[in-house]
């Protein structure tokens, strides 16, 4: 069973320019572990994680109207490195909103909060492995890494793959953010595999008269691998 | 082969999207500290301890996954809401699964921490069957003791003290899965 993490396109645990890695990278080097019936393991989530609105984060957090900003369809596939498809796995997203303000009480940027949009959501991918959120274009905020430091717009996923080892945070980036190239977070990503964070623009996901679409596909580790269908 | 996506940091403001009951945020979540049913039969045990960078402070924006492989049971639980930015699980005691000692799997995530770190929770009255632990002996003597939380007993119930060090002379033991 082939399921290594490739070192060579993860970030390293410290790169300096992202400040916060100074104090927080592990400082010795990881110990290496042969996989156990406890690496195989991992999560199994089902509908019943799944509220009706839960990928649909342009109608989660309605109070009283519909959200503010640029509607947008966020989809694409799971695959393993095989390009198989990881099916029925938890695709978590979170968020800030049109303004570049997150609903989070420790943002203090001073943008709007919009009360109609709280920028979480979840599903789960298909059979084949697809997933699909609607949500608003998540606007660049500043933040206190260095003078004048901007993130670009962005959407944190969390997903669980078939086991505990498959687990992946990451986030997906918008093509053409001239913030990019200022960024030390997406920065720490060695080149040869940035571009995979970076979603494409596409007619064929854009809904007529509605909304924008961006395809973002997602490769776990792994394959060949006996699925874990334990639950 | 298809080029695995690259991780990156769950950042500081992950709580509204992954643990947003916890923090109060009007979302639920897929998982919390409490790993089990309360009627599950077996020894209730607690698991309590924090996260501490380089410099010895406490880390109030970590959040943790537990993997408990024997019973198959998941927790997630991040540091922001206890005021001395402990974290909290409860479950039951694991059991020798596997030919290896009890052990539970634990997830790192947080601002600072580009790709999530992995480390093992082992337990100070399973001496006999830690010794004979493949994992824990495939790391070297000295930090051993990283991996295994110290029981107490706290107001009548079974406490295991499990503190996490990212940096320095105590770092906690992190594994390449």
């Amino acid at each position: 069973m082939e399921n290594k993490r490739d070192w060579s396109v993860h970030p390293p645990y410290l790169h300096p320019g992202y400040k916060s890695t100074v104090l927080r990278a592990p400082s010795k080097p990881l110990i290496p572990i042969k996989h156990t019936l406890s690496e195989r393991g991992g999560p199994v989530f089902g509908m019943d994680s799944i509220g009706a609105l839960d990928n649909d984060l342009t109608k989660n957090g309605i109070k009283n109207a519909e959200p503010l900003g640029e509607r947008i369809v966020v989809a694409g596939r799971v695959i393993d490195e095989l390009g198989q498809p990881v099916r029925n796995t938890l695709v978590e997203v979170w968020q800030a909103n049109a303004a570049g303000r997150y609903i989070h009480k420790v943002d203090q940027h001073a943008a709007p909060i919009d009360p109609n949009f709280l920028g979480g959501g979840r599903c789960l991918t298909d059979d084949e492995g697809y997933y699909k959120f609607y949500t608003i274009k998540p606007g660049a905020y500043p933040w206190g890494n260095h003078p004048n430091a901007w993130r670009p717009n962005h959407i944190h996923f969390s997903l669980f793959g078939r086991n505990i080892t498959t687990r992946l945070v990451t986030q997906m980036y918008f093509p053409g953010d001239p913030l990019l190239q200022y960024d030390p977070i997406y920065l720490g990503v060695p080149e040869k595999s940035r571009e995979l964070l970076i979603s494409k623009f596409t007619l064929d996901l854009t809904e007529p008269d509605f909304a924008l679409g961006y395809q973002f596909d997602i490769v776990l580790r792994g394959h060949n691998e006996t699925p874990f269908e334990n639950k | 082969m298809a080029l695995q996506t690259p991780s990156q940091t769950v950042g500081p403001y992950f709580a509204y999207g992954l643990t947003a009951a916890q923090y109060g945020y009007d979302f639920d979540q897929i998982a919390n500290d409490v790993l089990v049913p309360d009627d599950l039969p077996g020894d209730r045990i607690h698991i309590v301890g924090r996260v501490f960078d380089g410099q010895n402070t406490t880390i109030p924006d970590a959040m943790l996954e537990l993997w408990q492989p024997d019973i198959e049971a998941f927790g997630r639980i991040g540091t922001g809401t206890d005021p001395k930015h402990r974290y909290h699980f409860e479950t039951i005691k694991p059991q020798s699964h596997d030919g290896q000692a009890p052990h539970l799997v634990l997830i790192v995530l947080m601002r600072g921490l580009l790709v999530h770190a992995y480390t093992r929770i082992y337990f100070s009255d399973e001496a006999a069957t830690n010794a004979q632990d493949v994992v824990l002996n495939s790391v070297p003597q000295e930090r051993r003791h990283t991996l295994i939380a110290q029981r107490h007993q706290v107001n009548g119930h079974t406490e295991y003290h499990f503190d996490i060090y990212m940096q320095g002379e105590l770092e906690t033991v992190f594994f390449d899965v």
